[in-house]
């Protein structure tokens, strides 16, 4: 019997060992430095905020792991012996594997900056950075984050919900700028304000600077304006936590090198998650992806490849969501910062200026390309369809209020929506009254 | 905006603090006359003697210890006849009651004479004190969202000592009202001024206070959702029915039918939550009432046998138990601060359906046995006595067990008292029949589910956390999968908490209802998904 040993209780690796377990009566191992048990990384937040207590953010009771005879081993792996198919431990005992998933996850990016190490300054990605930011938010008057995305944004709330004010310096010249288009960054960024987040633009840090103990006391931008904070936030990215695979055999360049089947280049090695990186990305995709969800899809795949049935990754049409204080996000399919060649877009925006949708669409073909929603629920698997299918952008136009996923008696905008659409861009789209949506699914 | 919403605390304290205090205010002294008057020929008869020598013109410093004396009297009376088989003399009235209104009226307290004023201090005191609390949340709060920030940091909402007090507060209440009303009676007497408006110079009872507080608990608490809750229509539709029919038609209409010759009754208390509608005095009342009467016994029927499950086919239990139910609207809204401390683990859920359905078991028994007790008696059989013993068990004996077991223990004492330590829900999820029994057309009959939102879900378990009935939503939105429980009352909190948008409450066709059913979920299409 297979032994198949996965180290990184994230989603990706326990995916994979679920999998693994319907498929299979291999032998499971998971390996975890950060915690025991597995939790939701997207959810620390809330554990800071008070939301929910540590417990409540571990999707499996504690006796899941048992009951599906997933072992669990809490010790950290110093380095992979891939000749003789062994791991070493911190503890100093030595694992056994017959197959190896790695499933490492990532850390925040630091950019060399002065100061960078101190006391007060942290990222926010793991269990340990939950730990540290309770001790460095003590008594903390101001945070200033670094680096204007996702992860910039839960910290300003977390920071936020504690009393703390918050300075975010964003280097771009508007918010989450590599990703959103003008518009949605800039309905962001004034929801961001009304937050009281004191946000700045094209504003770069230059140094973190100490005081007597070591600790942060306060930033310099570039321009060289000094803020007094105790808290920095490093929320620039993450990249691939790979640091002692690099001295194995195991080819690593930014992630973990592997191809379309998550395999490496040593066999019965495999990466999946935040870690991976693909040869040449897939379906168009980047050759990193640090999302849950692809992290997710990655070990429903490996498992299957792992159990004897080798299966390529292939991730369906692109999705992701967020929330930015209260406004939440979706997008299907690719709306780029900037528009590619070729495609056509309309942009709605409520008067209050915090709902809005952007899609996107090939001009010559009217062909759907994606979509941006912010502050509406849309249904994944009708848009998921109309991707896959190719369904055209009048399609979607007009089966708008069937793929509303708001709470029953919310207002509805579809018809202000189709009406400016129509005026914009001279097509002519009758919004359709709302179908029971599955009647669109099964058509 | 810190210091306006602490003062309001204080203020709602203070009102608390002399509600509290209003059973050490007694003066109580019975003098002959309110004997005569207020017992009944039997009692006078039996207890005339004693009283005179022990209780008459005596001075007591509290109705708990004028009625505690006055209760000794009285079971000291009632075990001699029984010693003695003297049956046709001994007295079945519940000694708590008859002291109850022996305290009220031999009463002569600060409260008592200056009921208007004892009200603005409690009442009145407690209301504004607790808006002004609440309404500063408007500007504290920040712009209008999911606000849940040091829920689990308050020792109020976090099972820590406030949460202690509170439930020690809300406990002792539910057994003082419950089991020893005459210790509150100054309490009752400060609720006369209302009742007056109702009908002039009526005294309130015990179920007066009740259900005064427990609609202006409601309304109040209304408010906070009303804030809480200002961006999402869903919340604050609901909410304005379950205030509407509490409000409505479980307070003003049982008070205003009477003045009007009618039985006063809440027309949306169904059975078998209502466990009393067929006992023999309630039914005879209705007869007696003419032609509404008949229609309230019949709408009764209507109600529970047609009504209630066609709409949980259509709309599932929600449209009862969290848009009409009274114990659902305390829940909702008294009961929001603590909806996440409901329990979540698998063995609950194994506990919930042991309990509720032995309940609704229990519930069925009770109604065979005083269903064949009133039929039988109201159709004449052993001279209108009718068939009181099945099986060796008297029906009085069932009555009691329930009554006492859910009626009072389960429903308040541990429904309501617990809030702050087992969550708002704890009656809804474990003990109530009719929940129950619309939770079975729910499962199996309805269109009704909760909907996940293809492959959106992050795990994050605020939809478990903020499940008052401890539904693990997250075990199925992570799968794809549609919720589809029985005890989902539709409070529709799970989505509204939810940041990603993936939970929606939803009726539609009956098929496809559970949603995904593969192991893969929506967004990887290395899988053929459903088919």
């Amino acid at each position: 019997m297979d032994k198949i040993v996965i180290i990184g209780n994230g989603i990706s690796g326990v995916t994979a060992a679920r999998h693994i377990r319907k498929n299979s009566d291999s032998e499971i191992l998971i390996i975890s430095a950060e915690t025991e048990h597995f939790f939701s990384r997207t959810a620390l937040m809330y554990v800071y905020m008070g939301h929910m207590r540590f417990e409540d953010i571990k999707p499996y009771e504690d006796w899941f792991w048992e009951k599906n005879r997933i072992d669990l081993k809490f010790d950290r792996v110093e380095d992979i012996k891939t000749e003789t198919k062994q791991l070493v431990m911190k503890s100093g005992s030595s694992i056994n594997y017959d197959k190896l998933i790695l499933a490492l996850g990532s850390k925040p990016n630091k950019f060399g900056w002065p100061g960078q190490d101190l006391k007060g300054v942290q990222g926010l990605y793991s269990f340990q950075d939950l730990e540290m930011i309770e001790e460095n938010s003590k008594n903390a008057k101001r945070a200033v984050i670094v680096g204007g995305g996702l992860i910039g944004v839960e910290f300003a709330e977390m920071m936020l919900s504690r009393g703390i004010e918050v300075t975010f310096l964003v280097r771009e010249s508007k918010f989450w700028g590599n990703v959103l288009p003008d518009q949605e960054g800039a309905l962001i960024s004034r929801h961001i304000k009304k937050h009281h987040v004191d946000l700045r633009f094209n504003t770069e840090l230059d140094e973190i600077i100490a005081d007597e103990n070591g600790r942060a006391k306060a930033i310099k931008t570039k321009d060289g304006e000094i803020i007094e904070c105790q808290v920095v936030g490093l929320t620039a990215g993450v990249s691939p936590n790979v640091a002692f695979v690099k001295d194995t055999n195991i080819e690593v360049e930014r992630g973990i090198k592997v191809n379309e089947f998550l395999e490496t280049n040593i066999e019965d090695v495999y990466a999946i998650g935040d870690c991976a990186q693909f040869h040449q990305g897939v379906n168009g995709r980047r050759n990193i992806e640090q999302v849950w969800y692809t992290g997710r899809i990655m070990g429903e795949t490996v498992a299957q490849t792992v159990t004897g049935k080798r299966l390529a990754y292939n991730p369906g049409p692109w999705f992701n969501s967020a929330k930015f204080f209260d406004i939440e996000y979706q997008t299907y399919g690719w709306v780029f910062a900037n528009k590619l060649e070729g495609e056509a877009d309309y942009y709605w925006e409520h008067p209050k200026g915090e709902i809005c949708i952007h899609v996107v669409w090939d001009e010559a073909t009217g062909l759907f390309k994606g979509l941006n929603v912010f502050g509406i629920r849309m249904r994944h698997d009708l848009f998921d369809k109309w991707l896959r299918e190719g369904a055209s952008v009048d399609e979607v136009m007009a089966n708008l209020s069937t793929v509303n996923f708001d709470p029953e008696f919310y207002s509805h905008y579809e018809k202000s929506i189709v009406d400016q659409f129509n005026k914009e861009t001279g097509r002519n789209v009758e919004l359709k009254a709302k179908k029971w949506w599955r009647n669109l699914i099964g058509s | 905006m810190k210091n306006l919403k602490y003062t309001g605390m204080v203020i709602f304290l203070i009102g608390l603090a002399i509600f509290t205090t209003t059973p050490f205010l007694g003066n109580v002294k019975m003098t002959e006359t309110i004997m005569v008057e207020s017992l009944n020929e039997q009692e006078l008869a039996n207890l005339e003697q004693p009283l005179k020598e022990q209780l008459i013109d005596k001075e007591f410093s509290s109705t708990f210890g004028f009625s505690r004396a006055f209760i000794a009297i009285y079971n000291a009376k009632n075990e001699e006849l029984k010693a003695n088989e003297e049956w046709g003399k001994v007295m079945w009235t519940k000694a708590s009651s008859v002291a109850l209104n022996l305290s009220r009226a031999s009463n002569n307290s600060v409260v008592t004479q200056n009921k208007w004023l004892f009200f603005l201090l409690t009442f009145g005191l407690g209301i504004f004190g607790s808006l002004m609390y609440i309404i500063v949340d408007l500007k504290l709060k920040g712009p209008p969202g999911i606000k849940n920030d040091g829920i689990y940091h308050d020792a109020a909402t976090n099972r820590g000592w406030i949460g202690i007090l509170t439930a020690v507060w809300l406990v002792t209440f539910y057994i003082v009202l419950y089991f020893h009303p005459y210790i509150m009676a100054d309490a009752i007497s400060l609720t006369d001024p209302i009742k007056g408006l109702f009908k002039q110079g009526a005294e309130a009872s015990q179920w007066f206070l009740y259900g005064l507080l427990y609609c202006i608990s409601m309304l109040v608490m209304g408010v906070r959702m009303y804030i809480k809750y200002r961006h999402n229509k869903y919340q604050i539709v609901r909410t304005t029915s379950v205030l509407f029919f509490q409000v409505i038609f479980a307070f003003l209409l049982v008070e205003i039918l009477p003045l009007f010759g009618l039985p006063g009754r809440d027309l949306k208390n169904a059975m078998p939550l209502d466990y009393t509608f067929l006992y023999k005095y309630n039914i005879q009342e209705l007869l007696d009432a003419g032609q509404f009467g008949m229609f309230l016994i019949i709408w009764g029927f209507v109600l529970s046998i047609i009504v209630v499950p066609t709409l949980v086919y259509f709309y599932g239990k929600r449209w009862y138990c969290s848009w009409v139910c009274g114990c659902g609207g305390l829940a909702e809204t008294l009961g929001d601060p603590y909806r996440q401390l409901s329990n979540k683990k698998m063995w609950a859920w194994k506990l919930e359906r042991w309990l509720i359905h032995g309940v609704l078991v229990f519930a069925g028994i009770l109604t065979i046995f005083v269903g064949i007790h009133t039929f039988t008696s109201l159709s004449g059989v052993n001279d209108g006595e009718g068939v009181s013993t099945i099986m060796g068990i008297s029906a009085f004996d069932v009555r009691d067990w329930y009554g006492f077991m859910v009626g009072a223990v389960f429903a308040g004492v541990i429904g309501t008292g617990f809030y702050p330590l087992f969550g708002n829900r704890t009656w809804c999820r474990f003990g109530c029949p009719l929940a129950a029994y619309m939770g079975l057309v729910q499962r199996f009959k309805s269109r009704f589910r909760i909907t996940t939102n293809g492959g959106q879900c992050i795990s994050c378990g605020n939809c478990s956390t903020y499940c008052e009935q401890g539904i693990d939503v997250r075990a199925y939105a992570q799968k794809g999968q549609n919720i589809v429980r029985s005890s989902c009352v539709g409070c529709g909190v799970c989505s509204a908490v939810c940041p990603r948008g993936v939970l929606k409450l939803e009726n539609g066709p009956e098929a496809g209802r559970f949603g995904n059913e593969g192991p893969i979920v929506l967004g990887n299409d290395g899988f053929k998904l459903n088919q």
